[in-house]
């Protein structure tokens, strides 16, 4: 069966999603990643969709969901590399995915993920000013 | 039976003047066009009008082509020299009378015979008439369309400002067709230049409605789902009133009064700074800037 691979680095869970995502996909994917965040204790997860140029609804609710469960199991979420036409989609589609980070590129997902695991980081206020 | 394009033909001289006549009497407009030209373009169509006229009576049919391709350039040009649709039309239209005449004359002793070529005759015209407005309005259509396409191209630049911070500054009303080409451009933009901050400025946007406010907060959310920051900034007092009055939630929006604000926070967020090169009067440099040199 087709599988999203999981790489752990670190603290983190590294998925890159190089596919054309669908529904039974993105199940499989957020079993797998839970699992994953709870045997590793991960800290943080970084999805990476710049090679995701279709996305609808389901898939939409799918990342939301999957940033929402890494939260309960205190893991964040950043979501790297979507493309222009994927998030006009998303917005669309009424989805802002608010509870999830986003970042331009890995590297820059993983600066968050970082900052978010610092011992001493202090979470922001909403608009995520760091004065 | 005599039928009206027989006697228009027989008496092409009389109606043409008549008709020159009757121009100089209504629609004449001796300040966009020569005399010399006006007769010119009588007698042409008065010419192609009767020739068709011969072998159908449809003024869409095969037969009318040349007269419509001509009545269409007529338009064109007389748009060009500034008349109205309705004076291209009664250009047309000035013609029924001396045909009308000329009928008249003909067909004296054969009233219903009169009534049927009047009829028919000026039924023909009133089509060309009417098709001399279609063919403005298409004009105008297209100049319209023409600027429209400029105006969405001149309307929506991305200006880069610093390393990982674009600006764009909107100008004008803003519509649906609009917003996604601004969208689009900014969305691009963010990907080409590797941007993590993106300012929509909307100092020169005359009014923000709730439409407008809910395509800019789109925009914003996509612009954060690809992982840059917007500010928005340049809302004139006037605008913040609107968007209290009209209830529209900013809230997750980080807005500033003027675009040099933003910049600054901008710069502020990125952990660079504007500080003076010299103590005072030698003008700022941009300190990360200076260090580099």
């Amino acid at each position: 069966m087709e599988r999203i691979p999981i790489l752990k680095l670190g603290d983190f869970l590294l998925v890159t999603i190089q596919v054309d995502m669908h529904d039974q996909l993105a199940i499989t994917l957020q079993d797998d990643l839970t699992t994953q965040i709870a045997k590793h204790a991960s800290r943080g997860v970084l999805i990476d969709i710049s090679s995701l140029e279709i996305v609808d609804s389901f898939i939409g609710r799918m990342l939301a969901n999957i940033a929402a469960m890494s939260k309960v199991l205190d893991a964040q979420t950043v979501l790297t590399g979507m493309q222009p036409a994927v998030a006009i989609t998303l917005v669309e589609l009424g989805m802002s995915l608010s509870g999830i980070k986003t970042a331009l590129n890995v590297e820059r997902g993983m600066e968050i993920l970082s900052q978010f695991t610092d011992p001493g980081y202090e979470p922001q206020d909403a608009d995520g000013s760091q004065e | 039976m005599i039928s009206f394009y027989e006697v228009v033909k027989k008496n092409e001289g009389a109606i043409l003047s008549g008709w020159i006549e009757e121009m100089v009497r209504g629609v004449r407009r001796a300040d966009l066009m020569t005399d010399t030209e006006l007769k010119q373009q009588a007698k042409e169509l008065l010419g192609l009008f009767a020739k068709a006229a011969e072998s159908s009576s449809d003024a869409e049919s095969e037969a009318f082509l040349q007269t419509r391709e001509f009545l269409r350039d007529i338009a064109k040009s007389r748009m060009d020299q500034g008349f109205t649709p309705s004076e291209t039309a009664l250009f047309v239209l000035s013609l029924k009378q001396p045909i009308f005449n000329a009928l008249r004359d003909a067909l004296k002793g054969n009233p219903s015979d009169l009534l049927n070529e009047v009829w028919a005759s000026g039924n023909l015209l009133d089509r060309l008439a009417l098709f001399t407005v279609d063919s403005a309005v298409e004009f105008r259509d297209q100049v319209i369309g023409r600027q429209q396409e400029e105006m969405l191209e001149l309307s929506t630049p991305v200006v880069k400002l610093w390393d990982g911070v674009l600006a764009l500054p909107l100008i004008g009303t803003l519509d649906s067709a609009r917003t996604q080409v601004v969208m689009e451009s900014l969305l691009s933009a963010i990907v080409e230049t590797n941007s993590q901050i993106a300012i929509i400025d909307i100092t020169g946007v005359p009014t923000v409605d709730t439409l407008v406010a809910q395509h800019l907060i789109k925009t914003i959310t996509a612009a954060r789902l690809m992982g840059a920051d917007c500010f928005l900034s340049g809302i004139r007092p006037a605008i913040a009133q609107t968007i209290v009055h009209l209830g529209i939630d900013l809230v997750d929006v980080q807005t500033k009064a003027k675009l040099s604000d933003a910049f600054a926070m901008a710069l502020n967020r990125m952990g660079k700074r504007v500080v003076a090169l010299k103590p005072a009067g030698a003008g700022m440099v941009l300190g990360s800037k200076a260090k580099d040199n």
